[in-house]
């Protein structure tokens, strides 16, 4: 199970494993981390699971789907090259080591 | 200080998760009239009935949450009375939980059928994780489903039936499916498209009984016009009714539900209403209206959560909606009932295109299948300021996107 790290807006740290095949999203609500609303349950309609990807993954996660770069249009924190939705990512053993960061705000 | 909040599902859950997130540092009391964690329910009748998720799957947070927010989760232990001079709630357990602020979020139920014949087994209904729970095991050995009701629910459990091998006909009321939401070209196209299905879709059928094989098992439907359809399995889907009672036993006004002012206040300042339960006026002088959906639901909770910790903000979120029924996803901005014209953005042969509804000058919504942008670009239209014509909607080389970003409010600086 891939080791994935969160990192909340004020800094702290958790690193949690995951299962392949379930989604960033998932991985962070089923671990207790904070900071992640996906309210509309993973159906890419809203955009309150922003998180920003470390920078060295940018490049590595498969791309955004338009309707992914579309969604990110609308985040309650800033738009930046490292935002992807976190129902978006599928967890899969090319994640060892992700490390995401949550924004401020995602209402 | 003590918010007690009446109901889980997205509306109460929401406004606890944002009543927390907000700051609000006193007592949060959620309670659930079901047992079990609170859950989501969109993938009650699309990914659950399809098997693409599990019921432990749906639940919004783990219990973990709960704890961890100083949310008083009481599950499985409904709310009987609400006293207002006293200001506490009595549970069905004798618990009595007195309350500074409360939060009415207590849903709506099933419509019931009313003909001979409900409670037959083999005749469901869906609402409820557990309704879910069992239409999703019975799915799978049906032969025959009859479906009564063409709204968003009863073509969902269509088209999950159809993909199980069943031979399924949609029974609906009126002349069109989808009636109270969408346009009738919409309507038209998804109904189309289960018909392409192998799904019978009839409109018009007025059920008089449901059949009974003779063993107290459902063997089909009777219409009034005498005529029958064969079915092992019938699901009625026929919409559904706020639960108002616990609030008209209050004494709390209702009008097709509970009537809330723009910050989702109800006459008591000490109560509010929110979700599918509250009917809250339109912004800028609109009619009042109930809205059923996951939006209003969370929206309404961030708008009563900010209200409780002081804001004086009125509610004023864009409506939006989705559905997903066979290859077709239909995402709806805003409110199109009452629209005078529908004009169609893209290709609808290629089954990805949009509806702009129309009354006069002004766009009411905007209704998408397998069109995501449009959507996206459409909710921004409409909670901006642009205005858009007609010949703009229709030629798909305009701009949406950046026509709504030119109508956006400035910055605040």
């Amino acid at each position: 199970m891939p080791a994935v790290t969160y990192v909340s807006a004020d800094g702290a740290r958790e690193q949690v494993e995951l299962a392949v095949g379930t989604t960033l999203k998932d991985g962070a609500l089923e671990n207790g981390i904070d900071g992640i609303v996906a309210e509309c349950g993973g159906n890419a309609m809203c955009a309150t699971c922003h998180v920003y990807v470390d920078e060295a993954w940018i490049e590595r996660l498969p791309e955004r789907s338009e309707v992914e770069d579309e969604l990110l249009e609308s985040t309650a924190s800033e738009r930046t090259a490292a935002s992807r939705l976190s129902c978006q990512i599928k967890v899969s053993d090319e994640l060892e080591g992700l490390v995401v960061q949550l924004p401020e705000e995602q209402e | 200080m003590t918010t007690v909040i009446v109901g889980a599902g997205h509306a109460g859950f929401q406004g606890a998760a944002t009543l927390r997130q907000r700051g609000y540092e006193g007592a949060i009391t959620l309670v659930a009239g079901e047992l079990g964690l609170p859950y989501q329910r969109p993938p009650l009748s699309k990914d659950l009935l399809h098997g693409e998720t599990t019921a432990e799957a749906v639940a919004f947070r783990p219990a973990a949450f709960y704890e961890k927010k100083g949310i008083g989760l009481r599950a499985g232990d409904p709310v009987t009375g609400i006293d207002r001079g006293a200001r506490h709630v009595d549970l069905a357990s004798g618990t009595r939980l007195p309350y500074k602020q409360l939060v009415i979020a207590t849903g709506a139920r099933n419509r019931e059928l009313a003909v001979p014949g409900t409670d037959l087994d083999g005749v469901l209904a869906l609402r409820s994780l557990t309704e879910a729970k069992a239409l999703a095991e019975r799915l799978g050995a049906a032969r025959s489903v009859a479906v009564i009701g063409g709204g968003f629910i009863g073509l969902e459990v269509a088209a999950a039936a159809n993909q199980h091998g069943a031979r399924v006909t949609v029974i609906e009321a009126l002349e069109r499916t989808m009636a109270r939401v969408v346009s009738p070209l919409m309507a038209a196209h998804v109904t189309g498209v289960h018909e392409q299905h192998g799904t019978a879709v009839m409109l018009g059928g007025r059920v008089a009984a449901l059949l009974d094989d003779g063993d107290g098992r459902v063997a089909g439907v009777e219409l009034k016009d005498g005529s029958r359809v064969e079915a092992d399995l019938v699901v009625v889907a026929v919409g559904i009714v706020p639960d108002v009672e616990l609030a008209d036993a209050a004494g709390l006004r209702l009008e097709n539900g509970i009537v809330v002012d723009e910050h989702l206040r109800t006459e008591d300042p000490a109560i509010w209403a929110i979700g599918d339960c509250a009917a809250f006026p339109l912004p800028n002088g609109g009619a009042r209206v109930r809205l059923e959906s996951v939006q209003n639901a969370a929206d309404h909770a961030r708008t009563a959560a900010a209200g409780i910790l002081g804001s004086s903000i009125p509610y004023d979120a864009t409506p939006w909606f989705w559905t997903n029924q066979h290859s077709c996803r239909v995402q709806i901005a805003g409110l199109v009932a009452g629209h005078d014209e529908a004009v169609v953005r893209g290709d609808r042969s290629a089954g990805a295109f949009s509806v702009f509804c129309f009354r006069g000058d002004d766009l009411l919504g905007v209704e998408s299948v397998n069109a995501p942008r449009d959507h996206l670009a459409a909710r921004k239209l409409l909670a901006g300021r642009t205005t858009l014509s007609r010949e703009q909607a229709a030629d798909p080389a305009s701009d949406l996107k950046a026509l709504a970003a030119a109508g956006q409010p400035d910055p605040v600086a």
